[in-house]
């Protein structure tokens, strides 16, 4: 039977124009279009009658990171070297999600160009986590993950280039997907480091989660790098899960995941889920990923050298608006992209260009890729000897508060659990394990390229025993 | 290896940035703050270590050398801040006074 889209998207519509969601309140929304929203909601329901079954998405409100090009709203990436910018074309994932039936209904907050871990970083200011407002949401889809803690859609896309899907799902205590490299088309998603982009899901349940990922899935022309492999089938929903035996499931731990340094409520909720997966049948099995401790360095060498490439474009010339354009060309140049850029952003194109310069290439950007294999190989032979999915934290602290965090490479260690995943090209998901303090704590699954049915399945088996102490 | 403030304003100047000069001792001492922790990676013997282009096992497919239609729904002088008859508009490059 059609469920009332028109209503429901309506009322998602709503909630994303609240001003409690906007910039006087938890800054989660940058922009909505309420006129086009109820205009897609229409053609869903039109294109229901004849095509209802190819539309597993029918009437599913998402909200959309601003990084993500959509037609009928702006496409700022969080910067005002793209303030106003409206995109003459969508991403691909978007056109899939909208042919599954599901309805855009806001762009969300993020850092700057999804370089950040905590949405501070935006030009239009902080996203403050729904939970607690003195503290971040995380990033840098800090916007869509807290959209989707604070009920406005129960889907939202975000981006990851290190864990900005992962790392803010555990700070907002909602499930994130980062899926294999390739899975889905990044075109018109703007590049960041695009040999480590990937379009990820914020969802409120494993099921939705998969639903959307797998909805946006397959191979793309307007993307070479997208795969030529099969699109699994949706996972059944969490009621059949319920209970279900993990047994012939081989989950592996890796001690590199469990310094000494890790938070201690941290670890005490990992501690738990691990004993739910020994308790569901799975084989729990200690394994070593050596040169995890080298992913911070080699990934801020990598992603800064490919930012610093891919944000050459920024000019003024085309794309948003210009700073200096009654001087000369370079003056406009050097205008624009000194005004449009934020501090970070600025900082990591100078260490990108810095280490791709002559002299330095081979010290620093050649040295990462090199080191960049050895960690893929890490996870390659774990999976060889027979783990079929890795358990890990997801970051390791909770939320952290609203500027708390001033040193530039101290907030890059909050991805220290989550970056070797963008650098292996493997698929992750972090799902709510509990909470500390009142705060959420993720647990994270890494499954081979490739398998997110295994990844999926375990981690909706997990989410399933644990039931309402996940968000407890 | 230190970043120096000579090498601060050739990469400003390579990635079409200015800093003020009054920045420029703080900008060296931000990136050299960063640039220490990654000298860890100077000690791992990657002797036969192919470095990685990308995550695929089979490297970057080649798709049909054919062209293909962008699905784009307005022109692309709309892209721009100033354009006129289907052209971006960008201030002179030189002035005569320059040449």
């Amino acid at each position: 039977m059609l469920p009332n889209i028109i209503d429901s998207i309506s009322e998602a519509a709503d909630r994303a124009a609240d001003r409690e969601y906007g910039p006087d309140g938890l800054n989660i929304v940058l922009a909505t279009n309420r006129r086009a929203a109820l205009d897609n909601a229409e053609k869903v329901t039109s294109a229901y009658g004849s095509n209802g079954d190819a539309m597993p998405l029918v009437g599913v409100a998402i909200a959309v990171k601003d990084n993500i090009a959509t037609l009928e709203t702006p496409t700022t990436c969080g910067s005002r070297i793209l303030r106003g910018y409206t995109s003459p074309y969508e991403a691909t994932a978007i056109t899939k999600l909208r042919k599954a039936g599901a309805v855009v209904v806001a762009k969300t907050n993020m850092d700057e160009f999804a370089m950040g871990s905590s949405t501070e970083n935006s030009a239009y200011g902080p996203t403050l986590n729904p939970l607690n407002p003195a503290h971040t949401p995380g990033g840098s889809s800090g916007g869509s993950a807290a959209a989707v803690a604070a009920g406005i859609v129960r889907v939202a896309l975000g981006s990851e280039t290190g864990g900005s899907v992962r790392q803010p799902a555990a700070f907002c205590g909602v499930v994130g997907v980062k899926p294999t490299y390739g899975r889905i088309s990044r075109f018109g998603l703007v590049a960041f480091g695009s040999s480590l982009d990937q379009i990820g899901v914020c969802a409120r349940t494993v099921h939705e989660a998969a639903a959307a990922t797998y909805a946006m899935s397959g191979q793309d022309r307007y993307d070479a790098t997208s795969a030529n492999v099969p699109v699994p089938e949706g996972p059944p929903p969490v009621k059949a899960l319920r209970g279900r035996s993990l047994a012939g499931i081989t989950v592996g731990i890796p001690a590199e995941y469990f310094p000494d340094s890790l938070h201690s409520g941290v670890r005490a909720r990992c501690d738990v889920a691990i004993e739910i997966l020994r308790g569901m049948g799975a084989t729990i099995k200690d394994v070593s990923l050596p040169h995890t401790s080298l992913a911070i360095p080699v990934y801020y060498i990598i992603a800064p050298a490919e930012a610093s490439s891919n944000l050459a474009r920024f000019d003024g010339v085309r794309y948003g608006p210009r700073w200096n354009s009654s001087g000369d060309l370079r003056g406009m140049y050097d205008a624009t992209r000194t005004e449009g850029f934020g501090p970070e952003v600025q900082r990591r194109i100078m260490i990108g260009t810095y280490v791709l310069s002559h002299g330095y290439y081979d010290a620093y950007y050649r040295k990462a890729q090199s080191v960049r294999t050895l960690i893929a190989q890490d996870f390659a032979s774990v999976f060889a000897g027979g783990v079929d999915v890795l358990f890990t934290p997801t970051a390791p602290t909770p939320a952290f508060a609203l500027g708390s965090v001033n040193d530039p490479y101290e907030m890059y260690l909050s991805d220290i659990f989550t970056v070797t995943a963008n650098l292996a090209g493997i698929p992750g998901i972090s799902i709510p394990i509990g909470r500390v303090d009142k705060l959420p704590v993720g647990g994270q699954f890494l499954a081979k390229h490739f398998d997110e049915p295994t990844m999926f399945h375990v981690a909706a088996a997990l989410e399933a025993a644990m039931g309402e102490e996940a968000n407890a | 290896m230190a970043v120096t403030e000579v090498d601060v304003r050739k990469i400003a100047d390579l990635a079409r940035l200015s800093i003020p000069p009054a920045s420029i001792p703080t900008v060296a001492a931000q990136l050299n703050g960063i640039l220490r922790h990654m000298d860890v990676l100077q000690q791992v013997n990657t002797t036969d270590v192919q470095p990685s282009t990308g995550v695929g096992a089979d490297g970057m497919p080649l798709r049909p050398d054919s062209v293909a239609p962008h699905p784009m729904n307005s022109t692309a002088p709309s892209l721009a801040a100033e354009s006129r008859d289907g052209f971006i508009l960008v201030p002179r490059l030189a002035t005569h006074e320059d040449l």
